[in-house]
């Protein structure tokens, strides 16, 4: 499954991680994060990243 | 520096760090900056951010000419970087203060600069408000403005936005209020900070700008945590302009000759290219990296609508200043913008590709062909750097 970072802030979304803090679990894949999922480090929405 | 009331009952009461040109290592403030703080005599006394750590004397010096810093009731940290959070132990230790807010991020950032144990920290999400008594604060988080931690403070009742580092410029002065001192400099202050701090948060000043015309607050003054205060509707307006034009990032028909030179054949060229732009009455700044600071050149570049840089070919690679620029330039994601290579070399010659390709990765619209030459450029080669500047001109020209 592909990592995306954040276009504002770098952060980068490992499905193999997940996000524990937004009970994101691992093993879910960037398409299937919920809508209204932010960029845990600076609240950008999906739109704003990139595949990396 | 003495306490200066800015409205009835609230007063400026931060440090003014004259000498220090050195901001936070990256970048210069040739003219030094500012530490602010607020005071709001209300009935909670709250304290708007604190000042660098150095500078904890004269700012509990300052703040003890308004109040007895023991009265501080509330304590509010817009921004958790040193130079505004930097006195946070020792005021808490030593005012005892009923609160201290912050963002959600900023408790986060709170924890991981201080030991936060026994700290009475809450974290006011955006939207939430505060009553001070007679008045009220509205946060507004504004994520990586420049911080993941960064937020507003708005009081309507005062029409006061208090903004932290947005709106911010580096200017150490006896004036408090930026209607004292000349408008043009003003506005280059802002530009440098905005350059060298901001740009790469360009959609988030978009959307925090919409944010705040949305929200309809009624602004009669902002109050930065660098420099001079914008008071009264007139400057507001015009620093919130400012802020519009700097974020849309458009193409100016400015062009800058970036370069450093081992043998002055790669200064030739530059020069060569710098006539080839104004061959095309493109306004031309040509800039030696080891006569101007990067920081210096980002302002610039800022404002350009085009950079051509060059470097000689030096051990395969990119001359270290010329390498030490792309890497700030790229950090900081100008956009918009032409550019072009060109550069001398001894035997291998890579260095105008890697430029090349650094300009690619930053989404620049690469002109060519790049020129290089072999050791010392001729009178022909001097003419491929005049056709590329002219490219380049013809390139900016068709995006204003």
């Amino acid at each position: 499954m592909d990592k995306y970072v954040c276009t504002i802030c770098g952060y980068v979304y490992d499905p193999a991680e997940g996000d524990p803090d937004s009970n994101v679990p691992a093993g879910t894949s960037f398409d299937d994060l919920p809508a209204g999922w932010v960029c845990p480090v600076c609240g950008a929405p999906k739109d704003q990243f990139e595949k990396e | 520096m003495r306490p200066v009331q800015i409205k009835e009952g609230i007063y400026w009461v931060g440090a003014v760090d004259w000498n220090n040109i050195d901001f936070h290592g990256y970048s210069l403030a040739r003219f030094g900056t500012t530490y602010n703080a607020y005071l709001v005599i209300d009935e909670k006394v709250t304290l708007f951010d604190t000042v660098k750590a150095s500078f904890r004397d004269d700012f509990l010096e300052c703040l003890s000419q308004v109040i007895d810093p023991c009265k501080i009731d509330y304590i509010v940290a817009n921004h958790l970087e040193p130079d505004h959070s930097g006195c946070l132990p020792e005021l808490i230790a030593a005012c005892k203060p009923e609160k201290v807010f912050c963002s959600p991020m900023g408790q986060r950032a709170m924890e991981a600069h201080f030991d936060t144990t026994g700290w009475p920290v809450e974290a006011m999400k955006s939207g939430s408000t505060l009553s001070l008594g007679k008045r009220t604060v509205q946060f507004l988080e504004t994520r990586m403005l420049h911080w993941p931690d960064s937020m507003l403070s708005y009081i309507p009742e005062e029409r006061l936005l208090i903004a932290n580092d947005a709106f911010g410029q580096n200017i150490a002065s006896s004036e408090r209020f930026a209607d004292e001192i000349d408008r043009a400099q003003l506005k280059r202050r802002m530009t440098e900070y905005y350059a060298n701090i901001i740009t790469p948060y360009s959609s988030v000043v978009e959307k925090t700008l919409a944010g705040v015309a949305e929200m309809g607050l009624d602004i009669d003054m902002i109050a930065p945590d660098h420099g001079l205060i914008f008071r009264g509707r007139e400057m507001v307006d015009f620093a919130l302009e400012t802020y519009a034009g700097f974020a849309a990032q458009k193409p100016t028909n400015r062009a800058v000759v970036v370069f450093d030179t081992m043998w002055h054949s790669t200064e030739r060229m530059a020069h060569a290219v710098a006539d080839g732009l104004m061959d095309e009455g493109v306004s031309v700044r040509v800039m030696h990296l080891k006569s101007f600071h990067h920081s210096d050149v980002m302002t610039e570049i800022f404002q350009a609508g085009a950079v051509v840089v060059g470097s000689p070919t030096h051990n395969n690679g990119i001359l270290p200043l010329v390498a030490d620029l792309l890497t700030y330039m790229k950090g900081l994601r100008p956009q918009n913008k032409v550019g072009a290579a060109f550069g001398s070399f001894g035997w291998s010659g890579e260095c105008v590709k890697l430029i090349t390709q650094w300009l690619t990765d930053m989404s620049f619209e690469v002109v060519d062909p790049a020129v290089k030459v072999k050791h010392v450029p001729d009178r022909a080669v001097l003419d491929q750097c005049v056709e590329l500047g002219r490219a380049v001109g013809r390139a900016l020209k068709a995006k204003l």
